[in-house]
């Protein structure tokens, strides 16, 4: 079973964010591996100890997004992939764009991704990545299994949960709840260092920066407005209760 | 020319979503400030008697494509038959609910269609002739404007419960036009659905949620938020340390690894506040924490708070809600 799974690089979730030039600074920010790619980097290997085969982790950003390479690689996949998409105005289109053609040059029979980058998140990259290479894609899976030319998903759905079966080669997007993602031991950071990395432009996928272009246009960035300090009410459960429930019809006027 | 704002108008179990009348409303006046039309697109099985009165929310006429194939909702379905309404159609913009369908689609649909999507918006405006969508990233924690200014369509979808519906038009009724549906080549099959039976409001969808944290101390406790959020007709909402507890499911998690939402007031019990639950929660309306820790960092965020035990004071807000509620 060869397996891809799609990997970005995002802010830690605790990163305060500041703006700088009209652009979210990095400057200072911890980069983690986006917290739903953890789950899907845990399926992947979980899928090879049963079956077989061989996990890489496919990714585009700048040279840094190494680090979270690594560690999928520290954790047990096999190879990774990077391409620099050699410019900052990326949108969904150019992430798929580009990844879906870097994966169009490997061999694979199941990819999996995260349904939302915690960061930008617009839950829309496994989806056109899907579009793009003409496979089935199931989204929010909190369980995979996976037989001979197909995958079974059980997927969440509003107020409950589908199972979906899938034709491979499929795209499957990861739900919090798939599974519990292990930490690299020792010897697997040692060994992440002498995995293949394999570092590529988009020369190399024969694509180019009009290929790629971005189709949405950032007009402004900004920090929201803060909220206003509340009311705090200390005391007796039976005065501060009804005194809030008191404010909650007059004053905030939302009962 | 690219012409006319249309909507996904969203059917479940033989309703039309509420969040569909959010994006018809927003559409009405986007596209009055444009001079376009607004339609909406409707697809399934046994749906053509809703479509009438979408009329009454600002559609001009409903494309409705109706078919056995479109009974259960797929991606492949749904994309193929609302693909193919949009490629003839050619309308200037598609605006979908962030819900797990709505945006299911528009990621499919705006890479089929080679066009921009914005995701989760809060706001649509008309500026210089163009959609300008709002929409909160790294959690709430930044906001961006954005436009697409050359694809079309342009894609958007809209953060369920934020937008405003307006009064509708009693007895105003759209143009339904029946469309051909081929639901083309279905790859996934479904085998199986598991609805979880509940008589309170969808979490992303309720006026009012009641959550609770860590603070619980276990699943036995939640009937007591349970009772609060029955009164006020709310629905239950958790923390994360509750939901990795084991004491309620992984559906009703709030915040970055859980679900957005932006109830009209949303009552946090027993959760400290991490920058994680805020993101989830961070654009109610309205905030009421109950906490014992007077230095819990929900305080801060919370326009009403409460100092106190959660099982003396949940217990006297219940009662008190019941009264004016009486
Ligand atoms: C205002 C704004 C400014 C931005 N500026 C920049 C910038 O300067 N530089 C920059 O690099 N980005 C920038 N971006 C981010 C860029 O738009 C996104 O990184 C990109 O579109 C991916 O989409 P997403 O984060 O919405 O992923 P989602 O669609 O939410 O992600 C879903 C899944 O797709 C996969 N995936 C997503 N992105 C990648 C990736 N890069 N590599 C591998 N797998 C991936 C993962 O499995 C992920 O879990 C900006 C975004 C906004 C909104
Ligand atoms: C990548 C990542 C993603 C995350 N995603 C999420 C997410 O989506 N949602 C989320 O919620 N968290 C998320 N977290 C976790 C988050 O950081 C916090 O750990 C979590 O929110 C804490 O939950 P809590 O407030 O219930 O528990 P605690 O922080 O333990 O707080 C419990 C609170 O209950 C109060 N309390 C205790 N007993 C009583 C009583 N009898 N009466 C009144 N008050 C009482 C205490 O004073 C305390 O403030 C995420 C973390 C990471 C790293």
């Amino acid at each position: 079973m060869k397996i891809l799974v799609l990997l970005k690089q995002t802010f830690d979730t605790e990163a305060k964010i500041t703006i700088e030039g009209g652009k979210i600074s990095r400057s200072g920010v911890s980069m983690i591996i986006n917290a739903y790619d953890e789950f899907a980097v845990e399926e992947a290997l979980k899928i090879k100890e049963n079956l077989g085969g061989d996990v890489t982790v496919v990714s585009t950003g700048g040279d840094g997004v190494q680090d979270a390479l690594r560690q999928a690689l520290a954790m047990g996949a096999d190879k990774a992939v990077l391409v620099d998409p050699g410019t900052d105005d990326v949108d969904e289109f150019t992430t798929a764009t580009i990844l879906a053609k870097a994966v169009s040059g490997l061999e694979y029979d199941l990819i999996l991704a995260g349904w939302r980058a915690v960061d930008d998140g617009s839950a829309q990259v496994a989806g056109r990545v899907a579009e793009i290479l003409g496979i089935p894609i199931a989204k929010l899976a909190t369980k995979i299994d996976v037989e001979a030319g197909k995958a079974t998903a059980t997927c969440e759905i509003e107020g409950g949960t589908e199972v979906i079966e899938v034709p491979l080669p499929a795209i499957i997007t990861a739900q919090k709840g798939l599974n519990e993602p292990r930490y690299p031991s020792m010897k697997g950071i040692m060994q992440a260092k002498k995995k293949p990395m394999d570092k590529k432009g988009l020369g190399d996928l024969g694509l180019d920066a009009g290929a790629v272009a971005a189709k949405v246009k950032v007009l402004s960035v900004s920090l929201p407005a803060a909220r206003a300090a509340g009311k705090v009410f200390d005391g007796e459960p039976a005065d501060t209760a009804a005194a809030v429930v008191k404010a909650l019809r007059e004053e905030a006027k939302v009962i | 020319m690219a012409k006319g704002i249309f909507v996904f108008a969203e059917v479940k179990d033989g309703k039309i979503k509420k969040v569909t009348y959010e994006l018809l409303c927003a559409a009405r006046k986007a596209a009055n400030a444009l001079g376009e039309e607004v339609c909406a697109v409707m697809a399934g099985k046994g749906v053509s008697g809703l479509a009438a009165a979408l009329g009454e929310y600002g559609a001009d006429k409903v494309f409705v494509a109706e078919n056995d194939a479109l009974d259960k909702f797929t991606t492949d379905a749904f994309t193929n038959v609302i693909g193919s309404i949009l490629q003839e159609q050619q309308p200037s913009a598609f605006l979908l609910g962030f819900s797990i369908r709505g945006r299911d689609l528009a990621a499919q649909l705006a890479q089929r269609l080679g066009t921009g999507a914005a995701s989760d918006c809060t706001n649509v405006e008309v500026e210089n002739g163009q959609l300008v969508f709002t929409r909160p990233i790294y959690a709430g924690k930044a906001v961006v404007k954005v436009s697409i200014p050359e694809a079309r369509p342009a894609i958007a979808t809209i953060r369920p419960n934020v937008l405003p519906i307006d009064a509708p038009a009693a007895g105003k009724t759209a143009e339904v036009v029946a469309v051909s549906a081929n639901a083309g080549d279905v790859r996934q099959v479904i085998k199986d659905i598991v609805l979880q039976v509940s008589s309170r409001p969808e979490l992303t969808e309720a006026d009012i949620i009641v959550s609770g944290g860590r603070g619980m101390k276990g699943p036995e406790n939640f009937p007591l938020l349970e009772a609060l959020a029955d009164v006020v007709g709310a629905a239950v909402g958790a923390s994360r340390a509750a939901v990795d507890a084991g004491w309620v499911p992984q559906s009703i998690q709030v915040g970055q690894t859980g679900k957005t939402v932006s109830p009209t007031l949303y009552i946090a019990c027993g959760i400290s506040g991490a920058i994680q639950h805020l993101a989830g929660m961070g654009s109610s309306k309205c905030i009421v924490a109950v906490n014992k820790d007077p230095e819990a960092n929900i305080f801060k965020v919370a326009d009403y708070g409460i100092v106190g035990d959660l099982f003396n004071v949940v217990p006297i807000l219940t009662a008190e809600f019941k009264k004016i509620l009486a």
